[in-house]
């Protein structure tokens, strides 16, 4: 039922995304080129504003950007980059116990991921799947790798070429929050993403 | 393993029957084979006695070493009540040991059925051990073996004079030539380990310096198989126990819960390479035969029955994790499991009879058993902590678990109804995953 659900957002999305990226993908270079243009023109912060074309980019990004004042367009592009990529590796997707399903957060986070990996194509990602201690490790091991490949599914069908994605799963194994509470299970049910 | 074989070398076994009326096991005279827990067999075993041209205090520590280990390993099993060695009317380092010469009546007067004695004679570096099993009640002895040996192969000795009063009392050689192997992670990492039966010798079988799970013996005790993240990702490696030569199932996706066809070089493991979870039959070389299961959802833990006809097994396929029971014939797999909400971890007992498995009640794990056939499940644990990962002793008397039932995860065992609950061992790190060698 839960899986159904997020069909429809999905399908949107997936439209949406479509015709963004059918438009946009040949483009990336140019839409990169334009950025480093209006960054050189604009004062820095528009161009972690650019960056952050997901609205959960890091605060602190935007209070640095004024040190890098006068740094060269290239300088600025890298570190507008670095920003949204480092969203991107930040913002875990969380899940219910036992589950594999996306709520309508883990998928508005997979969203802004997908915008900011359409952005910058040559950046492959894995997403790492994780699970609370609860169950059993084997059963877990299985579990991490579902949610893994679940999250992996949606940003594809956002548009995202799964060629760049790979998943792996270390169920139980590698908690980010050692706690044996409601509070550090859901911190451990997650997905988990890192950039190479 | 070099370990073994040493010790094997080094005993050089003159095992001489002493004169007696030993025949084969007396079943249940002695042990309801039925209920073996129900009631203990209170025995006694005081100290060796040392014959030697002057005995020194290093030879009454060592007979009394002998003595304590022959004790612990009769306690172990579950079988016997040991009678504290304070309550004896003789005085234990010089009673008796010949049939004759023995006053029955002092030992059934503390309550022993059964009597042990031991006999030292130490020719300097040799030592020969003749050790004996009486029935106070019938004054008669029932075993008598005579062990020539080398001082550091003591507890060798003690091992298969426990396995010959088991193997009298029961009809089977009991569990003190198995090993347990594990995981601990007291170097920083999941690594496998081995121990002996009762937890002692402990060594490290893995130096992979990554998460490594899931060790799975070969039914002849020659390879085990496990999971380790040496490459990065959760592959499957096979690795031989003497040697160490090693092959790897490294497919994309998850590579993890290896489980050996009884009898074959085949193992059972869940490979996700197909974009499912399914379990696959691999040859011991990691060569893919077939799959085994075919079901939507996770399919993970495969145990083979001891005629390797059914393998159960855990599925999500109907939302939550149950145990399963496939017929590999037929392909007809069938849940065994309707109680609670999460049952996984199966282990299928060695005389087939029983599966013994974890079940979630409460927000916590514990061990049950339940019939082959889905009836009768009972819970062998309560109360303490998550217990999870069974797994039963060679004969099916005892079953290995872990327990976060003090803190941190051990390794505990109990006999197959539950009773006797203690920890196996104490070393660093915490300790999961047991699984009992043939």
């Amino acid at each position: 039922m839960k899986k159904s659900m997020w069909i429809v957002p999905v399908l949107s999305c997936v439209f949406s995304v479509f015709l963004f990226t059918a438009s946009c993908s040949k483009q990336t270079v140019k839409a990169d080129l334009q950025d480093v243009k209006d960054a050189a023109k604009k004062e820095s912060a528009s161009a972690a504003s650019a960056a952050a074309a997901s609205s959960s980019a890091p605060a602190s990004v935007v209070q640095k950007a004024p040190e890098s004042v006068g740094s060269s367009a290239e300088d600025l592009a890298a570190k507008a980059k670095a920003a949204a990529l480092k969203s991107v590796v930040n913002e875990d997707v969380f899940f219910d116990y036992d589950s594999a399903v996306l709520s309508a957060a883990a998928q508005d986070v997979l969203k802004n991921k997908s915008v900011i990996l359409g952005k910058y194509s040559g950046v492959s990602v894995t997403i790492e799947g994780h699970c609370d201690e609860r169950g059993t490790n084997e059963y877990n091991l299985a579990l991490g790798e579902r949610r893994a490949e679940s999250a992996k599914s949606f940003l594809v069908s956002l548009g995202v070429n799964p060629s760049r994605l790979k998943t792996i799963s270390y169920g139980e194994e590698k908690p980010v929050n050692s706690g044996n509470d409601e509070a550090a299970w859901s911190k451990n049910r997650r997905a988990h993403f890192v950039t190479e | 393993m070099t370990y073994f074989r040493i010790i094997f070398l080094y005993l050089f076994a003159v095992i001489i029957s002493l004169t007696g009326p030993e025949k084969s096991f007396a079943g249940y005279d002695y042990i309801d084979i039925n209920s073996p827990f129900l009631r203990k067999i209170p025995i006694a075993v005081p100290l060796f006695k040392v014959k030697a041209e002057s005995v020194s205090g290093s030879d009454r520590q060592m007979s009394g070493r002998a003595a304590d280990m022959l004790s612990g390993m009769l306690d172990f099993t579950g079988y016997f009540k040991m009678l504290d060695r304070e309550s004896f009317l003789e005085d234990t380092f010089k009673a008796e040991t010949a049939v004759q010469n023995i006053d029955f009546h002092n030992w059934t007067a503390v309550g022993a059925e059964l009597l042990v004695t031991g006999e030292v004679q130490i020719r300097g570096n040799v030592f020969e051990i003749e050790l004996r099993l009486f029935d106070t009640i019938k004054s008669n002895q029932l075993i008598g073996k005579k062990y020539t040996t080398g001082v550091n192969d003591l507890r060798d000795v003690m091992r298969r004079f426990s396995g010959e009063i088991v193997y009298y009392l029961t009809g089977n050689r009991g569990v003190f030539d198995s090993r347990i192997a594990f995981v601990s992670n007291g170097t920083g990492n999941k690594e496998i380990y081995i121990c002996e039966f009762d937890g002692i010798n402990t060594r490290p079988f893995t130096r992979n310096k990554a998460i490594t799970l899931f060790p799975a013996w070969s039914s002849d005790g020659k390879w085990i198989a496990f999971t380790s993240y040496v490459k990065g990702k959760p592959d499957l490696y096979i690795s031989n126990v003497n040697d160490g030569s090693t092959s790897v199932v490294s497919n994309k996706g998850i590579n993890i819960t290896p489980a050996w066809v009884p009898g074959k070089f085949e193992l059972a493991a869940t490979l996700s390479y197909s974009g499912d979870q399914d379990i696959y039959l691999v040859t011991g070389s990691g060569k893919v035969i077939k799959k085994l299961t075919n079901e939507r959802g996770s399919d993970v833990s495969p145990s083979w029955s001891p005629d390797g006809k059914k393998m159960a097994f855990v599925s999500s396929r109907t939302g939550t994790p149950q145990i399963y029971v496939l017929d590999i014939d037929s392909g007809n797999a069938e849940r065994l499991t309707f109680n609670g909400r999460y049952n996984t971890q199966p282990s299928w007992s060695p005389k087939g009879d029983k599966i013994a498995y974890a079940g979630m009640n409460g927000g916590r794990h514990n061990i049950y058993v339940i019939g082959f056939d889905g009836k009768d499940p009972v819970q062998l644990t309560r109360n303490g902590g998550d217990n999870e990962s069974p797994s039963w002793s060679p004969d099916g008397s005892l079953i290995a678990f872990s327990s976060t039932r003090e803190g941190p995860s051990r390794i505990y065992v109990m006999t197959a109804y539950g009773t006797d609950q203690r920890r196996l061992l104490a070393i660093s790190g915490e300790q999961t995953s047991p699984k009992w060698s043939p």
